[in-house]
């Protein structure tokens, strides 16, 4: 196939080149880690005793420099290849990611099966000690993985489904029926089988990740196996006096259980007024002065509370009232110098935020396109779903050009795809936070799903074909249309709306 | 409890439990996702499904979801069950502070194990104040940035109270790392919240200065910029007519350092009818290498300066060239209201 990737049309595209990038990295003074405690630090072509109190560099400066020089030192190996070797680089490993995604499937890797539970407990605490700068939304979702096997499940579901692939029927089979299991008597799904209510309760996010999943394996059997009145009468019991949700019974209240009882009510098509009464408010005192949204009133705002805001007020069709100009100069900026995307200012980029924030920037993008046709009643929740997108002549003339003169996009230039490939793709198979952590299977599902947003984020609807310039490296890299605001393939997400179809 | 897994005695050995039959996991027949279990933890999950089956709420039962927390502190359910325990068994709260403080170093980004920490707290009340601020504050030595401690200790401070000190604090983790975005953002918490400073409005003048500083000091640091943009939000009048703005940006742009965050803070104020004089004019104009690309709009010509020397947002530049007018429109609407 062709691949026209080459290496002087990456420098057109983003006007840094990659010997700029080398140059940068050159200018940063080299850590040597092996420092004396009272901080000296060996400086390019400087004495220890030359080096002055505000050379020392802060705790932020530091891990980021250190980042800066890993990054730039594998886009450094890039230049350094031959083409061939360079295409190869840019490659999504389909092959390898699928292997990855079945095994965790039929049985977690041989980090998770341990022997007794010190190491169990130690492999844990040493894989968040290693990705302690994003191990937040790392696990934002998930308690310790024993709580959360439905989030793997859907991690690896939704990967494999991105991919166009799917799994064999026993394993689907044995998924729907493991997902079912799940299940609480009175609604919700829990984090754990053998019947929920029995010893797990039911929870915002593992409702998410469980109905998620059986959406994305799909067919009658599992989506027949989603008992909606009980799930709607779950989110009722959540829903927390000042508008927002609590995850559990007696749980937290923050953006994200907002965000997965309004994603999972809009999937199966029981969203009513009295879940969406009041989560506008909430999220909106949500938005801080930063401009993006924080998962608590007055927190930080942050990429995976940010998005989940966001996708949320784009669900009641409230967003209008969220200040976005000033919640997409925050986004923008949130794309760092390695290509990638950062949670907070002035904190490393790591692959998942590939989709928390690339994925919030692909939402603003439509909503932007959509605003500047001027259509005054934008149903903006509409404009992300397939069939009511492509019902609307006018919407679709204006936008096949008019798109990239009218929105923000932060994924244009070549940045993206560089640190994607380079810095969190495992050739072996899998994706990771950044280079020096290892590949695992939320950083897999983030990372694909933050590459499916930016390809599509071009589209008119499903049937047409995003650009090769948005895809993102050779074309072959095309991974299948999502419903970003869900986070559920595009094709499986629609059989849902359509199994769904009837009210309650 | 420190768990040593050779001192462990097996609970079917301890005759405390012997009159409790475990109740095992029941994953069916082909389960997904898979883990295996160490045969300890799948022992004590046992007996903690047994008495939570039997809602036992006794001593016992309180140890052994100490015990099942220990080997897995994100199982949500048997926290609850503890919590419902506690109450049951009216216990002495500060205990429970204690073995939380004891899971945090290895759990310090754990759901669970904070909202538990303010369970707890909100049941002691104002007492417990001073010792959840030592707490957090604790966390903030090995990770200033640690985002559960910052939302706990907001929480503390609304609910509980302790405000006094906290802006000094903030001033404190400025000066280890003035780009701890934390540390701004609790800034700007408190003097929106504190209820003895007056709000927002009482505090600008001198925020603003801290700010201004804090942007000379380290014109790269995007912190200190939001910060600055932030204490204006809502009040753009102010914000056009506070010359410190504007000349932060002049000084910024003469020096030659990077000058990302300084156009873009300018963009804002052109946009909210800002009138610039000659000098910011000619600083921005010795920016764009082409005369001829030069626009008797500043605004104009700042965001074509942007797209050059912030290449990675060329874009987002573009579309804000496009954009301006009615940005324009917008602000000098708001400047008119006022």
């Amino acid at each position: 196939q062709s691949f026209k990737f080459k290496l002087c049309v990456l420098e057109k595209i983003h006007k840094i080149s990659w010997k700029n990038l080398l140059e940068i990295s050159l200018t940063r003074p080299v850590i040597n880690k092996q420092a004396t405690g009272d901080g000296v630090y060996r400086m390019i072509g400087m004495e220890p005793s030359s080096s002055s109190p505000e050379w020392k560099p802060t705790v932020s400066q530091e891990e980021q420099w250190i980042l800066e020089r890993q990054v730039f030192h594998i886009y450094q190996l890039f230049c350094n290849i031959p083409p061939k070797s360079q295409a190869v680089m840019l490659e999504l490993q389909r092959d390898n990611h699928i292997e990855y995604l079945m095994k965790g499937l039929r049985h977690l890797g041989p980090s998770f099966s341990v022997l007794d539970a010190k190491y169990f407990t130690l492999s844990l605490c040493a894989l968040m000690v290693r990705c302690r700068n994003s191990f937040l939304y790392c696990h934002l979702f998930t308690a310790l993985l024993l709580s959360s096997r439905p989030w793997i499940c859907y991690w690896i579901l939704h990967s494999i489904a991105l991919l166009g692939e799917s799994v064999d029927d026993a394993l689907e089979h044995n998924a729907i029926h493991f997902i079912s299991r799940c299940q609480d008597q009175h609604g919700g799904y829990g984090g754990g089988p053998g019947q929920a209510s029995y010893f797990s309760m039911p929870h915002l996010a593992t409702t998410y990740a469980a109905v998620n999943s059986l959406i994305t394996l799909g067919g009658h059997r599992s989506l027949g196996s989603i008992n909606r009145v009980k799930i709607y009468s779950f989110l009722r019991r959540m829903k927390h006096t000042s508008g927002g949700f609590s995850m559990h019974d007696g749980g937290e209240v923050d953006v994200r259980a907002c965000y997965t009882a309004i994603s999972v009510a809009c999937a199966l098509n029981i969203l009513d007024e009295d879940l969406v009464q009041g989560v506008g408010d909430y999220i909106l005192s949500c938005q801080t002065y930063e401009g993006g949204i924080a998962g608590e009133p007055g927190s930080e705002a942050h990429g995976g509370y940010t998005f989940c805001g966001l996708a949320t007020m784009i669900l009641v069709n409230e967003v209008n009232r969220l200040d976005l100009a000033s919640l997409t100069d925050w986004l923008v900026f949130r794309q760092g110098v390695e290509g990638g995307f950062q949670g907070r200012t002035n904190k490393l980029v790591d692959g998942c935020y590939s989709f928390w924030q690339g994925g919030a920037a692909v939402l603003i993008q439509r909503l932007h396109a959509a605003a500047g046709e001027g259509h005054s009643s934008v149903r903006s929740n509409e404009s992300f779903t397939s069939s009511e997108f492509s019902d609307d002549e006018e919407l679709l003339e204006g936008t096949s050009s008019g798109m990239a003169e009218i929105s923000p996009d932060v994924e244009e230039d070549g940045s993206h795809l560089k640190f994607f490939a380079a810095s969190t793709q495992m050739v072996e198979g899998g994706f990771r936070d950044k280079p020096g952590k290892n590949r695992d299977h939320y950083h897999t599902c983030y990372c694909l799903s933050g590459l499916a947003a930016a390809q599509y984020s071009w589209s008119k609807d499903a049937d047409s074909p995003p650009l090769p310039r948005s895809v993102l490296g050779p074309y072959s890299n095309l991974l299948e249309p999502i419903n970003p605001l869900c986070n559920i393939v595009l094709k499986q997400y629609n059989e849902a709306r359509q199994f769904f179809s009837k009210p309650l | 409890m420190d768990s040593d897994e050779d001192d462990r005695i097996p609970l079917s050995q301890r005759p405390e439990w012997s009159d409790v039959t475990p109740v095992p996991q029941d994953d069916g027949p082909n389960p997904v996702v898979p883990i295996s279990y160490s045969k300890e933890f799948a022992e004590t999950m046992g007996y903690v499904r047994a008495v939570y089956l039997a809602d036992e709420r006794s001593h016992r039962a309180l140890q052994l979801t100490a015990e099942a927390i220990h080997f897995n502190a994100g199982n949500y359910t048997v926290w609850q069950f503890r919590r419902l325990i506690l109450e049951a068994l009216n216990a002495d709260l500060h205990d429970e502070l204690e073995f939380v403080e004891h899971l945090a170093s290895k759990n310090s980004k754990n759901y669970q194990l904070w909202h538990h920490r303010r369970w707890v707290a909100e049941k002691l009340g104002t007492e417990a104040a001073g010792r959840e601020l030592e707490f957090t504050k604790k966390i903030f030595v090995n990770d200033a940035k640690n985002y559960h401690a910052w939302s706990h200790r907001q929480w503390v401070l609304q609910t509980l109270g302790g405000w006094e000190d906290e802006l000094a604090y903030c001033d404190e983790l400025l000066e280890d790392d003035i780009f701890n975005n934390s540390a701004w953002n609790q800034r700007y918490f408190v003097i929106t919240r504190h209820p003895g400073l007056g709000g927002i409005e009482a505090t600008r003048d001198s925020e603003v200065s801290y700010a201004v500083k804090a942007i000379l000091t380290k014109p790269e640091n995007e912190s200190s910029w939001r910060y600055l943009r932030g204490l204006y939000k809502n009040s753009m009048p102010s914000f056009v007519m506070d010359r410190r703005v504007s000349t932060v940006c002049l000084t910024v742009l003469t020096t030659k350092a990077n000058c990302v965050f300084a156009l873009s803070l300018l963009l804002d104020l052109l946009s909210n009818g800002f009138e610039p004089n000659q000098e910011l004019k000619n600083a921005v104009e010795a920016l764009l290498p082409e005369s001829r690309d030069q626009d008797s709009d500043m605004a104009v010509t700042i965001c074509s300066v942007l797209e050059i020397v912030d290449p990675m947002r060329v874009n987002y530049w573009r579309w804000r060239k496009k954009s301006l007018h009615s940005e324009v429109e917008e602000g000098v609407r708001n400047l008119r209201v006022h």
